[in-house]
């Protein structure tokens, strides 16, 4: 659906040259949602600006299916523009217009029919749940209800592509997820490729399919939220993980805590079905050693369950041997740790 | 001066005429102003922030333009733009002739006001509207313009008043109405009265059009 090919984009100011973005590469496949987090100045939000050409690139080719974006004329760009819904940080509304005349405005650019456009702003309204609200101004809206609109206003021209910048970073917790939920539910029902840009693990691992990181320009990790999250391979991407559950610390503690000469202390993870089976209690049973739990986490990513917990087995070193056999041959995977 | 005040001294008829021939040459005047001076004033704001350097370069000339219509004193502006006055409107002198000093001292002073007015628009809004695909006209229209409405009838407000003074100065090179009445009465005439009633009239205007002014910014703030 986008495919991002080699691209650069550089400032000039004066005779300073700063680069943004090094040669980024990536791939969205069509209704996929679409995760990149990075620390502010990464470079996240000139890359989701390239994509519909807010920025304009240095070099390389932004493609939205068959369209190359970088060579676009003036007013293709326009056309193209409106098939792109676009949703921001600070929602972007316009103060001086109605809900109803926010969400119209996309259409009214279009010279859409005044009854198809009272149609289309009634079905976005509807969709995202402030239909009673279709007369109040920004102003008095909440954050939550301003993104809102900001969403209803990027759909109403039926995009194919939403383009998130940081569309929740602006709200309390609360509002966030109900935010999330919306956009889940918006690509389930409508299949649209959502692309978010964020700086918190939390938003990629509630909605995302996939996720890049982005460090200084360049595309650090990307692939499978599920594979990213669980087995990071860059220390930023551990380092984005980390802050989530701000464990590193307290875990070292626990590992260098008094503990039995023969033992052995491993990282343990459940993908998917595995998370909520009694694998781990049938395997010490068998094998008849010891465990205690360092640390633990049993959550979801998007929709699969997964565990992962540090525990130190204790027991004969050939018991425990059989232990973690016999966990890796019920599909866990488990890592030693020192 | 003698300050001796006869209020039988005043023709109230000749006050009602010059009273009308200050609001003729105010309305014609505010409206020209509003005609040449939002349009420049919008070229102003594009221009000085086009991608392209030709568009910035006639900026600055522009600027310089209306930095200089805008230093000379309007006494003077009057004065040194009676040839091209007679060039417009075929005479320097009356309601006629003030106009086009009127409207070239103020256009340049509401252009600068709508400038100031269209930067204060959330530059977000406008990248919302491009990544909608509107076009440029869209956006000034559709968004700046709207989004800077009650900056704009501010600024138009506080230039309205301008020209209500602009208007009682001609009264010293014969353009007519109250400011005419102030100068040959109370000036040189020492009817100290006719002067009084002319500059509470003159208040009045002011006060009057700087509260609807004001209920309109009201009328059309959303935030």
């Amino acid at each position: 659906m986008i495919t991002i090919k080699n691209l650069v984009k550089t400032y000039t100011s004066g005779s300073k040259t700063t680069t943004a973005l090094n040669g980024i590469n990536l791939d969205i496949g069509k209704g996929e949602i679409f995760g990149i987090i990075g620390h502010s100045g990464a470079g996240k939000s000139t890359l989701i600006r390239c994509i519909n050409m807010l920025e304009q690139p240095t070099s390389g080719s932004v493609w939205i299916g068959e369209t190359d974006m970088t060579r676009l004329g003036k007013s293709q760009l326009q056309r193209q523009r409106r098939r792109i819904g676009m949703i921001f940080q600070h929602f972007n509304l316009l103060s001086s217009a109605t809900v109803y005349d926010n969400i119209a405005f996309p259409l009214r650019l279009e010279r859409m029919p005044r009854t198809e456009i009272d149609r289309k702003v009634k079905e976005m309204l509807e969709l995202v749940g402030l239909t009673e609200h279709a007369k109040k101004y920004p102003a008095q809206l909440s954050g939550g209800q301003k993104q809102r609109v900001g969403i209803a206003r990027a759909l109403a021209t039926d995009p194919n592509v939403l383009l998130c910048d940081e569309a929740t970073s602006a709200l309390d917790p609360q509002t966030t997820d109900s935010i999330l939920r919306l956009l889940l539910d918006i690509n389930r029902k409508l299949g649209l490729t959502i692309v978010l840009i964020t700086h918190e693990m939390h938003v990629i691992q509630s909605i995302c399919d996939k996720v890049a990181v982005i460090h200084g320009g360049i595309i650090a990790e990307q692939g499978p939220v599920i594979d990213v999250f669980l087995k990071p391979k860059e220390a930023i991407t551990r380092d984005f993980i980390n802050r989530e559950s701000d464990t590193g610390e307290a875990l070292n503690e626990a590992i260098r805590a008094p503990h039995p000469e023969s033992s052995r202390t491993v990282k343990v993870t459940f993908i998917g079905d595995l998370t909520y089976q009694s694998i781990m209690s049938q395997t010490v049973k068998e094998t008849g050693v010891e465990f205690a739990i360092l640390q633990g986490t049993i959550s979801r990513i998007k929709d699969t369950p997964y565990g992962q917990l540090v525990v130190r087995f204790e027991g004969p070193a050939e018991s425990i041997e059989r232990t973690l056999k016999r966990l890796v041959e019920q599909r866990l995977e488990v890592e030693e740790l020192q | 001066m003698n300050y001796d005040l006869d209020f039988s001294q005043v023709n109230w008829d000749e006050f009602g005429k010059a009273t009308a021939e200050t609001l003729q040459m105010l309305g014609y005047s505010s409206l020209f102003t509003l005609i040449l001076g939002l349009p420049l004033g919008v070229i102003l704001f594009l221009w000085a922030r086009s991608s392209s350097a030709g568009l910035r370069i006639l900026y600055s000339i522009l600027s310089v333009i209306v930095n200089i219509l805008r230093s000379v004193p309007f006494i003077i502006l009057i004065i040194a733009l009676i040839p091209v006055t007679k060039e417009i409107v075929q005479t320097s002198i009356g309601v006629r002739g003030m106009i086009p000093p009127l409207v070239i001292g103020a256009a340049p002073f509401f252009a600068r006001l709508v400038e100031t007015s269209l930067r204060e628009v959330d530059r977000g809004i406008i990248e919302a509207a491009q990544a909608m695909g509107a076009s440029t006209w869209q956006i000034v229209y559709k968004v700046i313009l709207r989004e800077s409405l009650p900056g704009l009838i501010a600024g138009f407000t506080v230039t309205v008043i301008a020209l209500i003074s602009y208007t009682a100065m001609s009264g010293l090179v014969g353009g007519g109405g109250l400011g005419t009445l102030a100068v040959n009465y109370g000036y040189y005439r020492y009817e100290t009265a006719v002067m009084l009633v002319a500059i509470v009239l003159i208040v009045v205007m002011v006060q009057l059009i700087q509260v609807i002014g004001d209920r309109l910014v009201i009328h059309f703030t959303r935030k």
